[in-house]
């Protein structure tokens, strides 16, 4: 294989960064969990009258898997881990592949590397083993994370090796897109259905008919039941898929031309609809499928949050810690987590708001608003149709949450006088997220490279929610996060003031930043 | 016509820096209605950076700008409905299609011209259902010609757009710019493709280093330059290399050549007549050579020698 080895290695050190943050979010995922269970039971009594109320749950069983041993830990981090593991080596695996085969055939950089000295395979076979390493090196992580929690020597290698091979399993399929497709977006959008699949599957057969959840290989995984009577047969059929999709994309590639896929591309329309010729219609159109991806993904979380009904005492058990973490605000124990579950939702929410606001850094770093600022098309027209459009989804993603989160109470309860208040409390967030926002827009007028500094204003609300309360910060450190200052609905009444002052600077920082953006040069 | 102030393009004493360097440093360009003018200079030289202050946006630091009869800083919306502009590096949005922009880019200056865009994309052989990611680089370059050919605009600002087309592509792109022009359209057109500035171009300027080094017509600028000359002569010449503007002179018995600047061709050959010539070919510059001497930084220190 002239080649693949300088390929590969090219590789290896593009993705040095990849590999840890992949391998560290895994780990964390695994081990996080170990830790948090242990910290959450005072008595092995306790931890079963827990575990029984988590077994009658379906939601919960759909989302996570099959409940196995939920009074050990290891059960525990099997059940609330090994589904999302999957996922993530899974994303780890698609967004490699993609990375060096459609993503570099596009670039063009491919073809340059192929016309030089090195057999046809070469880089397909490098990009392979990455992959396959990058697996590896999560599975290993997570299996010596765990031993040295410690837990069963044996059980936890198992699931190390399970996330491996179904990361190896997930390259598979990838590299099969990667033949199929011809751009990386649609090799993305086959990839990941593979995943959503995968997960659909299962949810569907653990709550139903369990033959569904052997056509997927996440049940393999979980089949394995680990920490309650390992078994190592379904890993084999893991590998053995793994193997055939592999083998299945070597077969393919030799029959596709350079470029291309074996799917012809699908032809979009021809003329653009009347709609897309405004500048808020475009803004629109560019962030259409982030805004309604987000808001499907935040509706689910409170989908999920929603449908641990009025079981939270015994979900989040009565140490001292959990309590002042999970459950904040004057009311009771319910509207208290509540009121923590709307701020989490709302703080992933402020994910898309950030990014939203960035996006029209990323049109300028591409090269992209050149050729729309030459036309009759203002600055400030293009950058106003940009904060249109982070407005609208900022409340839609949002509102999305908080229906979420009541239809999942009402679901499960059969209540369904919280829909309103858990919406009106998720949509108080629309201030803090837009001075996050705001503040991306004053930094991406003053001084774009620093845009991306917003992200810490996300990461500032995700600690002083969380920790806040634990590490008994002083009011004025909590008082740098905006999501520090609103009313905690519906543990506390609504208060306006916070409310409009938050609205106040982020119109404020808003406009300082449109004004700037308007005066400075355009790249 | 051609009066300073009726000018598309107006510039004098532009001065552009980004940090340290000095990008365009005392620029001077004027384009005048209706004709094709050239934009030329070596890499770096400041050609991109001129055109992206001429459409608003980058701010001079130094200098008049003006474009269209206004102020292309303080009036950019309204002028830019007046032009097209297309970059030599066309990024489309990956989710559009080719034919998408096309009508976006068009309807944002204010309207296609249903037929000619149709024209357009079939003498293009351009394919307007694909979508950003999948053009390659001649294609992205085919959508921003489109929607800039198919525009009813005054004026033509192109940054290298050529630069992916293939010969044949290349051709129906002259021919409409020959068409823009005969409807009395106005263009500036940067590019590194000499064929294509000797067919298009009226007027040409030449930039280094940020500074107009030479501008006229292409017929001005071979004036100004240097025709090589051999000849077989009846006796040895005598004393030519004593005459003004005659340069590396090289006698191999009844044979010479040298090069002469051009205003001096007459004055020179007369000295050959008087002694008798058998044979004479006298070659004007070619086009290359004619660039090669204002873009080489060898001829400039040659020069600078020459002047002290
Ligand atoms: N945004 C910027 N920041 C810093 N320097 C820049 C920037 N844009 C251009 N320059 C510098 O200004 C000078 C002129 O660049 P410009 O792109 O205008 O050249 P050009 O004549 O268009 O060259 P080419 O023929 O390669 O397109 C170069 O030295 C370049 O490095
Ligand atoms: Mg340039």
């Amino acid at each position: 294989m002239t080649g693949a080895t300088i390929f590969l290695r090219a590789f290896l050190r593009r993705d040095r960064w990849h590999y840890l943050w992949w391998a560290v979010g895994a780990t964390l995922l695994y081990y996080s969990q170990a830790v948090s269970v242990k910290g959450l039971y005072t008595t092995q009594a306790q931890f079963d009258k827990a575990a029984r109320s988590m077994e009658g749950n379906t939601a919960f069983i759909a989302m996570a898997g099959p409940a196995r041993a939920l009074n050990t830990i290891g059960g525990q981090v099997v059940w609330q881990a090994t589904a999302f593991g999957a996922i993530v080596a899974g994303l780890m695996s698609m967004f490699l592949v993609g990375r060096h085969t459609r993503a570099e055939e596009e670039s063009g950089r491919d073809e340059l590397l192929r016309a030089s000295a090195v057999s046809r395979h070469a880089s397909l076979t490098a990009t392979l083993v990455d992959a396959l390493l990058a697996n590896l090196v999560l599975g290993v992580l997570v299996a010596a994370s765990l031993v040295a929690f410690p837990l069963d020597a044996t059980d936890s290698i198992a699931v190390g090796a399970g996330l491996t091979l179904c990361g190896w399993f997930f390259t598979g399929t990838a590299l099969v897109a990667a033949q199929l497709t011809s751009s990386t977006r649609s090799m993305y959008g086959v990839a990941g259905s593979v995943i959503a699949v995968a997960y659909g599957l299962r949810a569907i057969g653990d709550v139903g008919n369990p033959v569904l959840s052997w056509l997927s290989p996440i049940g393999w995984y979980q089949g394995m039941h680990a920490f309650s009577g390992l078994r190592w047969w379904p890993a084999l059929l893991l590998l053995s898929f793994a193997t055939a999709a592999t083998g299945t994309a070597y077969v393919l590639f030799g029959r596709r031309d350079f470029g291309s896929g074996l799917w012809a591309a699908r032809p979009g329309p021809a003329r653009a609809e009347p709609a897309l010729s405004s500048a808020f219609g475009f803004a629109w159109r560019l962030q259409r499928g982030s805004v309604l991806g987000w808001t499907g993904g935040v509706a689910l979380m409170g989908l999920a949050y929603g449908s641990i009904g009025n079981d939270v005492g015994t979900l989040i058990g009565d140490s001292k810690t959990s309590r002042d973490v999970f459950v904040q605000g004057a009311g009771g124990l319910v509207d208290g987590f509540y009121a923590v579950a709307i701020a989490t939702v709302a703080l992933i929410a402020a994910g898309f708001t950030v990014s939203s606001a960035l996006r029209p850094k990323g049109e300028e770093d591409d090269g992209r608003v050149e050729a729309l600022l030459a036309t009759g098309l203002s600055r400030r027209r293009w950058l106003l149709a940009q904060v249109a459009t982070t407005v609208v989804g900022t409340v839609v993603v949002l509102a999305g949450g908080g229906l979420g989160l009541g239809l999942g109470y009402a679901m499960v309860t059969g209540d369904g006088g919280r829909i309103a208040p858990f919406l009106l409390g998720s949509l108080g967030y629309v201030a803090p997220a837009l001075v996050l926002a705001g503040l991306a827009r004053l930094l991406y007028g003053v001084v774009p490279r620093w845009a991306v500094l917003a992200w810490v204003g996300v990461g500032l609300g995700v600690v002083m929610v969380f920790f806040g309360p634990v590490l008994h910060l002083p009011g004025w450190v909590q008082g740098l996060s905006p999501y520090h200052h609103l009313a905690l609905v519906p543990a506390e009444p609504f208060r306006w003031t916070p409310f409009l002052v938050l609205l106040a600077i982020a119109a404020g920082f808003s406009l300082t930043g449109l004004a700037a953006f308007a005066r400075r040069d355009v790249h | 016509m051609g009066g300073v102030n009726d000018a598309i393009i107006e510039i004098r004493g532009l001065v552009k820096t980004f940090g340290t360097t000095r990008a365009l440093d005392g620029l001077d360009l004027t384009v005048t209605p209706g004709e094709v003018h050239g934009f030329l200079g070596p890499n770096g030289a400041g050609k991109s950076t001129t055109i992206r202050v001429l459409l608003g946006m980058l701010r001079k630091d130094a200098g008049d700008v003006r474009l269209l009869g206004g102020d292309p800083w303080a009036d950019a919306a309204r002028l830019h409905r007046r032009l097209a502009y297309v970059p030599g590096d066309v990024n489309l949005w990956p989710n559009l299609t080719g034919g998408q922009v096309i009508d976006l880019l068009g309807r944002l200056r204010g309207g296609l011209d249903e037929d000619r865009r149709r024209e357009l994309i079939e003498r293009f052989e351009l394919d307007p259902t694909k979508k950003g990611r999948s053009y390659s680089k001649g294609n992205r370059q085919k959508v921003a010609l489109v929607a800039a050919l198919a525009t009813d605009v005054e004026l033509l600002v192109l940054d290298e757009p050529t630069s992916g087309l293939d010969p044949i592509m290349e051709s129906v792109f002259q021919e409409y710019v020959e068409r823009f022009r005969a409807d009395g359209g106005s263009v500036l057109l940067s590019s590194h493709i000499l064929a294509e500035v000797e067919r298009l171009c009226d007027r040409v300027s030449i930039i280094r280093a940020g500074r107009c080094v030479e501008s006229g017509t292409l017929a001005e600028l071979r004036h100004l330059t240097r025709t090589s000359v051999v000849a077989e002569l009846a006796r040895p010449v005598t004393g030519l290399a004593e005459l003004p503007g005659v340069h590396g002179v090289d006698v191999e018995g009844s044979r010479v050549s040298f090069e002469v600047d051009t205003p001096r061709l007459d004055a020179a050959i007369g000295l050959l007549h008087g002694v008798g010539i058998r044979s004479l070919t006298a070659t004007p510059p070619t086009l290359e050579e004619l660039f090669l001497r204002h873009y080489g930084d060898d001829i400039a220190t040659e020069e600078e020698a020459e002047v002290s």
